[in-house]
């Protein structure tokens, strides 16, 4: 059981705030992912909650005690390093009894939850070896085994696979979220790769310039961004983002002039759309197919080959690019001329402010 | 690593022992010279008979022994204080800096621009009123504040070395800061924390100053045993020279057993 609270925390160094007034509730046994460029407040925000820097202004809470002035040793939080932070002078079995010999555990309980940790992450073989001797793969591991001995109320994950390389990623990712899963624990995951957040994140929380832009699960936030930073933050690749004008309401929703004449119907609440006013539409990729009666047409700039995808990069009227994310390998071929379709229910629409203008309907699978 | 040419190879292996000639000489010359009867000893020549005559004589007229310990106990004692002293200010130097650390650090440094004279009579007076004249404990005081500006710079550089992430992994373990000292940094800046410890040992040994003006002979090292051979009635060479080659023998043996640990320590960091 292990639930956190985050209320009005705030981070300054000097006059420069770096977090400015986060409120956040993290469930029990909830993986959180914290996704954001760099630069975000992502790393600060998560080593105030391992007590690693002081709060400046707020309050933090753990199972709704208050422990902003409890330091990191006593916090009962364990965290992996980006750099793994392994002690270089200990055998990897050091390494993870390490935590519980300071605890005062005896003996035979380290030796018993060195051998089960190291069971789960497939170490056994690697206990007396010291860390230069390990691949970055196994470091990484004997850094997660590092947590996993202590039991710890909250695991903390800063960027943890951004130094391998990308094929032990997408292994690493489904093992910790396995981990997860078989662990019980709260876990909270510092990224800026929204592919990590997408695919272990019960709940992702995007933060940009030190402030939090919006919470929710993977999928509410891809279908439902609420605004252009979240648009263009998650998916890949990127919303299709195009300054539009509002022309007239519509029984379906808003209905927009496209660059080149056309016009779709993007299915949202079309009260803060007023005819005339400038909005900007958002496309996802895959809701462009090639279509002789498309509403969208232009000139192929690039293409794009994935083999199982085609990206077609069409250059609109106005100048804008969009991307078109075809099934299969579509035969479309750099300068010529297209049409796209568009699919309305995969289109979004924001104010003048950037915010999302809210849809009529919720995706099924976006609680 | 590209193979050098033969004559070049040559060329740096005679500057190096050139070098090394260089720099022991001054030993070897004393060596030699204790060896010799006195009448020998002013007389630069090679070809002498050689005589252990000084050294007994050396070794009757004073008790070499009392002197020797005198030097181990106050150089070990200097040595362990001010590393005991050194090693958390420079742990708070190097991981929780201010904004005055590098001043005070510079500060630290410049008191060793001060003459020593110009402190000897306060000091001299302090230590009379406290009654710590001719006294190891005076000695190792005074050395310990003497050598604690070295001892705290370089801790402080081999400390810097260390990436935070480790030290900060610790404390997710649960460490505090004695447990995150011991169990952490210390073992991991082992090389260079054992050579700054041998070169305090090294400034403490050779230390003759303070030693001559606030002992006479309770607490007289080796460097005052040294000096006593130099009488008002003129140099005797050889007694001196064999006076001095007891005197450094300990320590250099010891340099000796540890260069090993001291070139690595004094090169630590500098290559990743």
């Amino acid at each position: 059981m292990a639930t956190l609270r985050l209320r009005g925390l705030r981070k300054s160094y000097g006059d420069a705030e770096i977090i400015k007034g986060v409120d956040l509730d993290i469930a029990d046994r909830e993986f959180a992912v914290f996704v954001g460029p760099s630069g975000c407040g992502k790393s600060t925000l998560l080593r105030m909650i391992a007590g690693l820097e002081e709060i400046t202004v707020g309050d933090l809470f753990i199972d709704g005690q208050r422990i902003n002035e409890v330091g990191p040793a006593d916090r009962g939080l364990a965290m992996v390093f980006q750099s793994y932070a392994l002690y270089p002078h200990m055998s990897v079995r050091d390494n993870m009894a390490f935590a519980l010999k300071l605890a005062g555990a005896s003996k035979a309980e380290r030796a018993a939850k060195v051998a089960e940790a190291s069971r789960i992450l497939q170490l056994d073989a690697y206990l007396d070896r010291k860390p230069k001797d390990l691949s970055g793969g196994q470091r990484q591991r004997v850094a997660i085994g590092r947590a996993i001995v202590r039991h710890p109320k909250i695991f903390l994950f800063d960027e943890p696979l951004s130094n391998l390389d990308a094929a032990l990623r997408g292994q690493m990712r489904i093992e910790l979220a396995r981990l997860h899963r078989d662990l019980n624990a709260t876990m909270i995951y510092v990224t800026h790769d929204q592919v990590e957040a997408m695919t272990m994140a019960d709940k992702i929380v995007v933060l940009n310039a030190g402030r939090i832009e919006q919470v929710g699960s993977p999928l509410e936030l891809y279908h439902h961004p609420a605004n252009l930073f979240v648009a263009g933050f998650i998916g890949s690749p990127r919303m299709n983002l195009l300054p539009v004008r509002a022309t007239g309401p519509d029984p379906a929703g808003v209905r927009v002039a496209l660059p080149g004449g056309g016009e779709v119907v993007v299915p949202v609440d079309g009260t803060r759309a007023a005819p005339g006013a400038t909005v900007t539409l958002g496309i996802r990729p895959e809701a462009l197919k090639p279509g002789t009666d498309g509403a969208l047409a232009g000139e192929v700039s690039h293409v794009e080959r994935l083999g199982g995808l085609t990206l077609a990069h069409v250059t609109v009227a106005g100048g804008a690019t969009v991307v078109a994310q075809i099934e299969g390998s579509a035969p479309v071929r750099t300068g010529e001329t297209i049409r796209l379709t568009i699919d309305p229910g995969a289109t979004h629409l924001f104010d003048g402010d950037g915010r999302a203008l809210p849809h009529r309907s919720r995706h099924p699978l976006a609680a | 690593m590209v193979k050098q040419s033969l004559p070049k190879r040559v060329g740096i292996a005679v500057l190096g022992w050139a070098a090394a000639f260089v720099l022991f000489f001054p030993l070897l010359w004393m060596l030699l010279t204790s060896l010799k009867s006195e009448p020998e000893a002013v007389n630069p020549s090679l070809t002498f008979t050689p005589t252990l005559q000084s050294y007994g004589e050396v070794l009757a007229r004073a008790d070499y022994l009392s002197f020797a310990l005198n030097s181990v106990v106050i150089s070990v004692g200097g040595t362990v204080l001010a590393l005991a002293l050194a090693i958390p200010a420079a742990y708070v130097m190097a991981f929780h800096p201010t904004k005055r650390t590098r001043s005070t650090l510079l500060w630290m440094l410049s008191t060793k621009m001060l003459p020593s004279v110009g402190v000897l009579v306060p000091i001299y007076l302090v230590f009379r009123t406290l009654g710590l004249l001719d006294t190891r404990i005076g000695l190792i005081v005074v050395y310990t504040l003497m050598n604690l500006p070295i001892v705290v710079w370089m801790l402080f550089t081999f400390f810097k070395e260390v990436p935070h992430d480790i030290l900060e992994a610790g404390r997710m373990d649960g460490a505090r800061t004695g447990a995150e000292v011991w169990h952490l940094l210390l073992p991991l800046t082992l090389p260079g924390v054992a050579s700054t410890g041998l070169l305090s040992l090294i400034l403490c040994w050779n230390e003759a100053f303070w030693s001559l003006n606030l002992t006479s002979s309770a607490a007289a090292p080796l460097t005052a045993f040294i000096a006593s051979f130099s009488s008002p009635q003129g140099l005797f060479f050889a007694k001196l020279s064999a006076a001095s080659t007891v005197a450094v023998a300990p320590i250099l043996v010891f340099g000796w057993l540890s260069q090993r640990q001291l070139v690595r320590g004094l090169t630590f960091g500098a290559v990743k």
